[in-house]
């Protein structure tokens, strides 16, 4: 960990990706070290999801800069990158953990096919090893042994977004994206899938992209926060920093605004 | 009274230009080999599913001089590979065979001939559904990269259900072959029991698909290997009895229904070579399937085989 901290995994600056000719998010600036958790938090349409595309390279970097530091050491321009060195990112170094888990699973395909893709696409050819660590992921997210052969169209909300996050990290990334990945679950089963987040995260010492409208969400898994408005970032730091002692008007607004109870 | 106005035919009933754009996409194919070349399917007097696709492919490489084989699992004297057949001797003024070693061309569907293909012979093969991905991933525009990037972790997945449901890699036709190392092929629904004769075959191979307007080829000699796990590799399917007629093991048999009792006999699907591996042994001059001999089994059976 140390050796690699001498420069970031994900150094972006001035990013900017447009739709038409509007920005979806502009002038975008930070870094990311390795092992370390990034909160975006925002309100809807402030371009959270466009910067997370455009990070993941699923959407083009119209302006600005990102660059990655690969498993070699290298750090690369992630636009001058072809589109199969991306997709082997995306395989072999990136996890992309969607909103809702049917974008992320196959929906009609067994829980530990789901898990072992990855693998097999990664080149893995030998059937009882694949379904060996299919296994034990799932174990690891709490899936029941017993329902391995069951296809995530048969179970619950919370257990297909656990079968997603299985599949993103069995084949050992070094990065996580991750889109909303509690919102739409009910609340007890948002407490224990972030709390199973967080000790993975910590366990795997994974750099992980959450992308959240929930502040709740970034206190409890993030390491630093940045607010976004209107496609721009207007505040970034230390998380229990930016969400105690808000700097800018409309974090102070964001944060003012959570309901106590 | 008027005379009836023959039809004249171009040879081989498509036009110049078509065969031109069919032959075009041929050599593509050729030289990619298990690639699917994109052609514009014609219309051809058949409906669509009937093998169009090989008409086409057939008729863009049949000539005068070719002798034409047509089967349909295996049989010559089923009604689409008769029909096919007179079809050609009508508008291409070739002679047909039922003999697999004589003929030039063999149109085929589901079944590669028992006999040995030499070189200088083509095969061609009528398909269904051309990509291999189809039913894993349904966008087109997403199968074409998979196959572009060699990204073929998909069809794993595919055999990894099926030994995680069966025990086995249940799949028993169109098994997915990977094709001089690198594009991974629907080889049509031929049964896995063919698949290996695939395999640096000497004869040329050509598949069209005609609904999905698609064409690709493996030429001589190209390796086609069958995909499977380590520890669960391809089996092809085997037959523990002979052919019931002629006595041939080793063969993919048709299992006949003769009564309603339950009892059924297994014969040969490839016609031509029962028909010769009979006479060889003198047991059957020739095989005619209203011609069985079946043993008195009482009421309703009468007429039952055809």
């Amino acid at each position: 960990m140390i050796a690699e901290s001498a420069s970031p995994l994900l150094s972006v600056s001035g990013a900017g990706h447009h739709y038409g000719n509007r920005f979806g998010c502009r002038g975008v600036s930070f870094d990311l070290w390795p092992g370390e958790v990034l909160a975006v938090v925002g309100e809807s349409g402030s371009g959270k999801s466009t910067l997370l595309g455009m990070l993941s390279q699923r959407l083009n970097i119209d302006e600005g800069s990102v660059h990655y530091q690969t498993a070699e050491g290298q750090m690369t321009d992630l636009a001058t990158l072809s589109e199969p060195e991306v997709r082997r990112l995306w395989r072999t170094e990136w996890g992309f953990v969607h909103q809702n888990a049917a974008e992320g699973l196959r929906m009609h395909v067994s829980a530990g096919g789901n898990v072992g893709e990855p693998l097999m696409a990664n080149g893995a050819r030998h059937y009882g090893k694949i379904r060996a660590r299919a296994a034990d992921w799932l174990q690891r997210v709490e899936i029941l042994a017993d329902r391995i052969d069951e296809t995530p169209a048969t179970f619950s909300g919370g257990m297909r977004q656990r079968v997603q996050i299985a599949r993103n990290l069995v084949f050992g990334p070094r990065l996580v994206f991750m889109d909303e990945p509690t919102s739409g679950l009910d609340v007890s089963v948002q407490a224990k899938l972030l709390d199973l987040i967080r000790s993975l995260v910590a366990d795997l010492g994974l750099a992980v992209v959450v992308v959240t409208h929930d502040l709740a969400v970034a206190r409890l898994i993030s390491h630093r926060t940045l607010v976004m408005q209107g496609g721009q970032v207007v505040e970034q730091g230390l998380t229990d920093r930016v969400l105690d002692d808000p700097q800018a008007a409309y974090t102070q607004l964001l944060v003012s605004s959570i309901l106590k109870g | 009274m008027l005379a009836e106005p023959r039809i004249v035919y171009n040879e081989g009933y498509l036009d110049e230009q078509t065969k031109r754009v069919v032959r075009r996409a041929l050599l593509k194919g050729i030289a990619i080999p298990g690639f699917q070349v994109p052609f514009a399917s014609r219309e051809v007097p058949m409906p669509r599913g009937w093998g169009t696709g090989g008409v086409q492919v057939t008729a863009s490489v049949i000539g005068p001089d070719d002798l034409l084989k047509v089967i349909d699992q295996g049989a010559d004297d089923t009604t689409n590979a008769v029909s096919i057949r007179q079809f050609f001797e009508r508008v291409a003024g070739s002679e047909s065979t039922t003999r697999t070693d004589e003929a030039t061309v063999i149109q085929t569907r589901h079944r590669i001939p028992e006999t040995p293909l030499a070189e200088g012979q083509i095969l061609v093969y009528q398909v269904p559904i051309p990509e291999p991905l189809r039913f894993l991933e349904p966008r087109e525009t997403e199968t074409r990269r998979l196959h572009a990037l060699e990204e073929y972790g998909l069809m794993y997945v595919k055999l990894f259900e099926d030994i995680s449901r069966y025990g086995h890699i249940a799949k028993t036709y169109d098994y997915p072959v990977m094709v001089n190392g690198r594009y991974v092929m629907a080889p049509s629904p031929v049964p896995s029991f063919d698949n290996p004769k695939m395999h640096m075959n000497p004869a040329l191979q050509l598949f069209g698909a005609g609904r999905e307007k698609r064409i690709y080829a493996v030429p001589p000699y190209t390796s086609v290997e069958s995909l499977g796990f380590e520890d669960f590799p391809f089996e092809p399917q085997q037959f523990d009895q002979p052919c019931q007629i002629c006595g041939s093991s080793g063969v993919y048999l048709d299992e006949v229904v003769t009564d309603d009792a339950g009892g059924a006999m297994y014969v040969c699907s490839d016609t031509d070579h029962c028909t010769r591996a009979a006479s060889a042994v003198g047991f059957r001059a020739s095989r005619t399937r209203g011609e069985w001999d079946f043993p008195a089994t009482g009421t309703g059976t009468e007429g039952a085989v055809q």
